[in-house]
């Protein structure tokens, strides 16, 4: 099976995937880069928070959470060997 | 921008840095954002700055000195930054001053359990100079962990001296000052390239010569080739400070640039596209040295930390946990204030007795005992009365669960309501700022990038009371809610009326953050990425040791040194006749029919003007002025203070509107001056001023009308 291209923020908690590309311009793609969000970085939804939005992830080593709009802009590949 | 003022904040903070003479070195510590940059400061300089585990509490430039190996050495605590590719105010700052503050030697803080992410800016630091040195810090926390790391192996891929440390516990600092040492008097190091692929070295090597004659032995040429081509104008503004010559402006250089972005162009390469593949060598990198120098011994090492999470943050427990451990916070400190504060309101009782003999022993005037004692001394017995124990007790815990790193978990449960009222996900933390002090608060407001939302957070801080304001508001709980009769239920009633307060003031925030985000301040909320740090061990001494002396005494003295003055103005005013009244009298007569419509009176009305220095000084002016104004009360205790109110009128509905106005008024003449310099406008001010005055008004006057018709009171 293809693997599925989804945005960041449809990670189920628990699951992982591989950052495929950003889709934000600007001041915000820079934020996301200096998170270390580069392409084939693997990325996990670690919990939501108590109103479901913002999503904590974990992102090279440190837990940063985002909120569903800028996840949004987060293209990223289901990987199932990563689970 | 045009909303935000942004000159004040370099100017004011200490960015000019003066050497003693030429041997003194200048030292950036510099590091993502907590890391424990603050504790390496302190511990260096002996100074205390404040530390606690969350992003974004050093918002200013703090330098200090300190002596090593018979050497004098400044050492600059600059914001934390994630890379110097400034994104936000501060991080401006941060760079600014590693790339053009000409340091002579840059000190990376690392945090050993986030160790990859910490080296992109190590590496970009790395590009701009080779005097650094890298202090892998939290080593300790590290090692719980099972993270191993070798720092020779990473000193031989940086290339630069790695330094392992414990800052807390003060391991690791003897090797960290030798290193700055050796860096600072050493041979100047070559600052290290990385390989951006050939298009993008191509397009350096074009402008290479001619920025090369342009900045001279001054600063890497190299970098500064990246930095055009990528664009960043607020870099070339201060690269041409800098250098002082208008390098944007330059013919040659502008050739250059164009061609040079004419090949990237042509190769596919555009803005975005170039800064992609920058950044992404940059992590790249990073995550290759990460590789070779890190060893995590056990899987899931994050373990406890991510069951504390879902237990602190979960849908279910998140927000209830939250509340009950604010509630926890104010019930030991209403329990544990109650009895040393009636200790010292009887032992100020008693002093007062002793002085008044000694006075009339003098056989002193009575305006004078009536001024220094009456006045003075009893407007400070009452202020550190009733101030010193809550704050002695509040401030250590609230502490303790910010050096936990619980602060970042609030800001992540609520957040969603933040979002709601189109402000800035962040604003929680400068709320929970305000707790300790409003004007604090504000200045936090600089964590906050987007100047709309920041604003909205400097404009509604007023709206959680300041420890200024805490004992006011307990005070009158117990008063006339609670009754002083002590006991278990008594306090959980007033904790509870406490937190309902501070739940309704985070209500306000809420609240009116949304109206001036659909008014005032139109707009869309911001992004943001918010860290949640890994959970420390609070440290219990230090923290105790640490709030009591630099937080609570320093409020303290700030309290009562305006108390002082206030209280021998209001004596010599309910003491200086005109006419058939005093001027005091005048002044509360003056007020009193506006008063009267929202619930107060003139006495409070006038306290809650006279005290606009400080709030501490509103109940103690209040007590004054009806004691001036009537018949005088020994006053030891509550239950007396509570008569003396009760005969001048009050009912529980004057006491909950003096409450909800305490709550919702202006802010302190500190937090007025405080707003004034980070907006740097006196409109922003006079604004941050009317809110809460305004809504505190309004919602005064609809609990008294209702309960006048309600027939109640």
């Amino acid at each position: 099976m293809e693997p599925q291209a989804k945005t960041l923020d449809r990670l189920h908690v628990g699951e992982r995937a591989m950052v495929l590309s950003l889709t934000s311009q600007g001041i915000q793609r820079r934020r996301m880069l200096d998170l270390g969000l580069t392409q084939g970085t693997v990325v996990e939804a670690l919990h939501k928070s108590p109103g479901g939005d913002p999503i904590a992830y974990f992102i090279r080593g440190a837990v940063i959470a985002l909120r569903d709009e800028d996840a949004r802009k987060v293209l990223v590949e289901d990987q199932a060997g990563l689970q | 921008m045009g909303l935000l003022n942004r000159a004040p904040i370099q100017d004011g903070d200490g960015l000019v840095i003066q050497r003693q003479d030429d041997r003194e070195r200048v030292i950036a510590l510099a590091g993502n954002p907590n890391v424990g940059k603050s504790t390496v400061f302190n511990a260096l300089t002996g100074l205390n700055q404040h530390t606690g585990n969350w992003p974004g509490k050093t918002v200013a430039n703090a330098q200090g000195r300190y002596r090593y190996g018979g050497e004098n050495f400044i050492l600059v605590d600059i914001p934390g930054t994630y890379s110097l590719m400034a994104n936000s105010l501060e991080e401006e700052v941060a760079r600014d001053f590693i790339c053009f503050g000409e340091p002579d030697t840059v000190v990376v803080v690392t945090d050993a359990t986030c160790l990859e992410r910490n080296l992109n800016l190590v590496l970009q630091v790395l590009e701009v100079t080779g005097r650094m040195v890298v202090c892998v810090n939290l080593m300790d926390e590290a090692k719980k962990k099972g993270i191993t790391i070798d720092l020779a192996a990473l000193s031989r891929e940086l290339g630069v001296p790695v330094v392992g440390a414990s800052a807390r516990q003060g391991k690791g600092l003897p090797d960290l000052m030798e290193a700055i040492s050796q860096v600072s008097f050493g041979e100047a190091q070559s600052p290290r390239d990385l390989y951006y692929g050939k298009e993008i070295e191509e397009a350096i090597a074009l402008l290479m010569p001619r920025v090369s004659e342009l900045c001279g032995e001054r600063m890497n040429p190299r970098w500064a080739c990246l930095k055009l081509l990528d664009g960043d104008d607020t870099l070339g503004e201060s690269l041409e400070r800098f250098l002082g010559m208008p390098v944007m402006a330059d013919p040659a250089i502008q050739e250059c640039l164009t061609r040079a972005r004419e090949d990237l162009g042509r190769a596919g390469i555009g803005q975005e596209t170039m800064r992609d593949q920058v950044v992404s060598c940059i992590v790249c990198q990073a995550e290759r040295v990460y590789a070779s120098c890190v060893n995590l011994k056990k899987q899931g090492y994050d373990k406890r930390d991510r069951r504390l999470d879902r237990l602190l943050t979960s849908r279910a427990t998140g927000i209830p946990v939250m509340i009950a451990l604010l509630a926890l916070i104010f019930w030991l400190t209403i329990t544990g204030a109650n009895y040393p504060s009636q200790l010292l309101s009887s032992f100020f009782g008693y002093l007062e007795g002793q002085l008044t003999l000694l006075f009339s022993g003098w056989g002193a005037p009575a305006w004078l005992h009536g001024l220094f004692v009456e006045g003075m001394f009893r407007t400070l017995g009452w202020v550190i009365a009733v101030m010193l124990p809550p704050m002695a007790i509040f401030f250590p815990l609230f502490t303790l669960l910010e050096d936990l790193g619980y602060l970042p978990r609030v800001a992540f449960n609520l957040d969603k309501y933040f979002r709601k009222a189109g402000a800035h996900g962040k604003q929680a933390l400068t709320m929970a700022m305000g707790f300790g002090c409003n004007a604090c608060g504000v200045m936090g407001c600089r964590i906050i990038d987007s100047p709309r939302e920041r604003l909205i957070a400097i404009l509604t801080n007023n709206f959680v009371p300041c420890n200024g304001r805490f004992p006011t508001l307990i005070s009158i709980i117990t008063m006339f809610f609670v009754g002083t009769a002590g006991g278990l239920g008594a306090s959980l009633l007033s904790t509870l009326m406490l937190t309902g307060l501070i739940v309704f003031g985070v209500i306000m925030t809420l609240l009116v953050s949304k109206g001036l985000s659909r008014t005032l301040l139109k707009g869309m909320p911001s992004s943001f990425a918010l860290e949640l740090p890994p959970y420390r061990r609070p440290q219990v001494g230090k923290v105790i040791v640490r709030s009591i002396f630099d937080r609570t005494l320093f409020v303290l003295g700030r309290a009562m040194a305006v108390a002082a003055p206030a209280g021998l103005l209001i004596w010599a005013l309910s003491n200086t006749m005109v006419g058939d009244m005093s001027i005091l009298a005048h002044c509360v007569r003056f007020f009193d029919p506006f008063a009267r419509v929202i619930g107060l009176d003139g006495v409070i009305l006038m306290a809650f003007i006279l005290g606009f220095p400080a709030n501490e000084i509103v109940i103690p002016i209040a007590i004054m002025t009806y004691l001036a104004t009537g018949s005088l009360i020994e006053m030891d205790n509550l239950m007396e203070l509570k008569n003396l109110l009760v005969a001048n009128g009050w009912t529980w509905i004057t006491a909950l509107c003096t409450m909800v106005f305490s709550l919702c008024h202006f802010p302190c003449g500190t937090t007025c001056w405080t707003i004034r310099k980070e907006t740097g406008s006196t409109k922003w001010m006079a604004l941050g001023f009317a809110i809460p005055t305004v809504v505190g008004i309004l919602l005064c006057f609809v609990i008294a009308t209702l309960a006048r018709f309600c027939g109640l009171g």
